[in-house]
């Protein structure tokens, strides 16, 4: 229990996959104009994260031990797969929420959070239950950065800032002191690890 | 950018790349690499090297089988053809630099889901012959190179004291220890974006004063706002 734990706030706070690794920064600088659009972007990216897990769990447990060599083709072709096939099952069961994710659910593809969520797993070698809390971590950690990081660009909008440093700079400035006070959090579990 | 069907130049498809349309500072795309490797210069410069291979390479077999690909499945395509030269890349740096390929870790890998890849494919390959594709690959991949050159270096210089391993700022310099670090990135980035800024509003402005000084009715050349 206490090792599940860890992961989790492992994967959410001390090592927060956007600002500590540097994974899925593209939306994170792209669709952070917004508060609400960032929070369901945080959520379609929490389950897309979770379906990945077990999907790279399959893989990792009965197909690739034959051809460790297809990881990379077998992971990126089942990721864009299951976006694909989510999206589709959105769209049937439940409109609403489709229509609410919108563009977001199939740029999900090209997040880098989701590849990385699959190869750092394999890497660790975490089991299926390890996995998943793991996913849930790193996906909850990345919607905090992404609605903490719209939060601060609503109020930067009415800010008196300098013209040369508008826009992006700005936001690589914000997200670099963000970066600092998650490193805060490494004290956290300062025994463990 | 290349939506003109006329002929395209080898030339001025390569340089686009180098500043004008430089994919990190410009078009802030491949954010990942450029700040999760780039605590020291090599690294930087290994991963830009891989990033060139894979990005030629694709850009390559995509202009070539680009009459071959069908419409509604081509993402997937260039996908694979990029995890393929991924995986080439992966595999040859083990063999050939384990030390590096241990520091970059799954950031190589990751190359996959660099933006600038699909992007290319997608915005460039795909619609034009191979010699075209090749030159705008090239010069995409330099430029890129150029800029994790440069945060690279700033982050060795300043984090480390030294660039390439070799002690520059003498045994009185304390490192800025932070500038390794992940926030380190993020900063050295700001302020590179911050400098180039301010370096364009200043040409722009001296442009402006010429063109005002010499009383030309057409005022600034170019439109775009900082």
């Amino acid at each position: 229990m206490g090792e599940l734990v860890f992961i989790f706030a492992s994967a959410c706070l001390i090592n927060n996959f956007t600002l500590a690794y540097f994974l899925g920064l593209c939306p994170f600088f792209g669709v952070t104009g917004r508060l609400d659009t960032a929070f369901r972007l945080g959520l379609a990216n929490i389950f897309v994260l979770l379906i990945t897990s077990f999907a790279a769990w399959v893989l990792n447990t009965w197909v690739l031990p034959h051809a460790p060599y297809l990881r990379l083709i077998c992971f990126i072709v089942v990721i864009a797969s299951t976006v694909q096939f989510v999206e589709m099952a959105i769209k049937k069961l439940s409109p609403t929420l489709f229509r609410a994710l919108g563009i977001f659910l199939p740029l999900i593809t090209t997040n880098c959070a989701i590849l990385g969520l699959a190869l750092f797993q394999t890497s660790r070698g975490y089991g299926l239950l390890e996995g998943l809390i793991y996913a849930l971590g790193a996906g909850v950690g990345l919607t905090l950065a992404l609605v903490i990081m719209a939060g601060i660009r609503e109020e930067n909008d009415l800010a008196p800032i300098p013209r040369i440093v508008r826009g992006t700079a700005m936001s690589f400035f914000v997200a670099g002191i963000l970066s600092m006070a998650f490193m805060g959090f490494a004290g956290l579990f300062s025994q463990t690890g | 950018m290349a939506l003109r069907k006329k002929e395209l130049q080898f030339w001025p498809e390569m340089t686009k790349g180098l500043w004008k349309e430089n994919p990190v500072f410009i078009a802030v795309l491949g954010l990942c690499p450029a700040m999760a490797v780039t605590n020291s210069l090599i690294n930087g410069l290994v991963m830009g090297a891989a990033t060139t291979f894979v990005l030629m390479g694709s850009s390559l077999l995509v202009s070539a089988l680009r009459k071959v690909i069908p419409k509604a499945v081509r993402i997937s395509i260039f996908i694979i053809i990029i995890a393929t030269f991924v995986t080439t890349v992966d595999f040859a740096l083990a063999a050939l630099m384990p030390i590096a390929h241990k520091q970059l870790g799954a950031f190589i890998a990751l190359i996959v889901v660099n933006c600038i890849i699909l992007g290319r494919a997608e915005a460039f390959a795909s619609r034009n012959p191979v010699g075209v594709s090749i030159a705008d690959a090239l010069g995409m991949s330099v430029g890129f190179t150029i800029a994790l050159a440069m945060i690279g270096g700033v982050r060795e210089i300043l984090g480390s004291g030294s660039l390439l391993g070799v002690d520059l700022l003498g045994e009185h310099f304390e490192p800025w220890a932070i500038m390794i670090l992940p926030p380190g990135g993020f900063l050295t980035l700001g302020a590179l974006l911050m400098t180039f800024a301010w370096v364009q509003s200043k040409a722009e402005r001296r442009r402006a004063q010429a063109a005002a000084a010499a009383n030309v009715a057409e005022g600034r050349p170019e439109k775009r706002a900082a």
